[in-house]
């Protein structure tokens, strides 16, 4: 049943992200990596990691995305959507750069016989739900936990600057 | 058949190729945020892998906080691209050239 489910959410993450990538329309983008991040969603459950799942959802198809789509209905895209050219020096430079980083990415998963990354996990002690992450978050990642509140708090007052800015 | 940590970490290898060849081909500076966030899930994936292999939370742990970073980042950059597009009225990366002398 694993395996089903693995190359089931593997496979719709790979297919939605190349349709991100390759649509000519942003909100056609943003729809295709709504359906990648929960097939991750699906992937993190798989992986013993039920809260990290949960928040996955809630913080990014439920608040990062929608923010997305927010904008692009805001900026009325259609008008530059053509008269752009399909292909410059840039992107050739770009699909270079991209391949060369697959083969090394192949190549360095491909040479790593010995890691402990090609041995299956033995019996799975630690399930990462809501009581086992909190008590980490709230003991061992205080200060960590904190720090983050300082800068959700600079973006807050970051993005309503920048957003009431008067330019020229 | 059993699935091996080395398929997700093969996995996230790929996402994060796909996410690069988004940010470095295209022009719209809305998909190259979102490109960027594939990318971010990508590491995420691995971190989560490694947890599980690893049988610590911590990497569980730093998921959450790429996640905070992330969506801090997207407020920032979103109301950015929106002060862009009122200026310029447009969000084309090789048209916004005001930092440029």
């Amino acid at each position: 049943m694993i395996p089903i489910l693995f190359f089931a959410f593997a496979g719709v993450a790979i297919a939605a992200a190349l349709f991100m990538v390759l649509h000519r329309n942003p909100i056609y983008s943003a729809l295709s990596l709504i359906v990648t991040l929960f097939a991750l969603a699906g992937l993190y459950a798989l992986l013993n990691a039920p809260f990290i799942a949960a928040v996955h959802i809630i913080v990014y198809t439920g608040a990062i995305m929608v923010l997305f789509l927010f904008v692009l209905m805001l900026l009325d895209l259609r008008v530059e959507a053509r008269g752009t050219k399909a292909f410059g020096p840039g992107q050739i430079g770009g699909i270079i750069l991209a391949v060369v980083l697959v083969v090394e990415v192949g190549l360095f998963m491909t040479t790593a016989e010995n890691s402990s990354a090609v041995t299956a996990v033995q019996d799975v002690q630690q399930v990462g739900d809501t009581a086992s992450i909190g008590t980490l978050l709230f003991t061992k990642y205080l200060f960590p936990f904190e720090v983050a509140s300082v800068l959700l708090l600079s973006a807050i007052i970051g993005s309503v600057i920048l957003a009431k800015l008067k330019l020229r | 058949m059993i699935i091996l940590p080395s398929y997700y970490l093969i996995l996230s290898g790929i996402l994060f190729s796909i996410g690069v060849v988004g940010v470095l081909t295209r022009r719209n500076a809305i998909v190259i945020f979102m490109s960027i966030e594939l990318m971010l899930n990508a590491v995420n994936l691995t971190l989560v892998t490694f947890s599980n292999q690893l049988n610590s939370l911590d990497g569980q742990i730093l998921v959450f906080f790429v996640m905070v970073v992330a969506a801090a980042e997207v407020a920032v950059g979103l109301a950015l691209i929106v002060a862009i597009f009122r200026q310029k009225n447009s969000v084309q990366v090789d048209q916004v050239n005001i930092m440029k002398w």
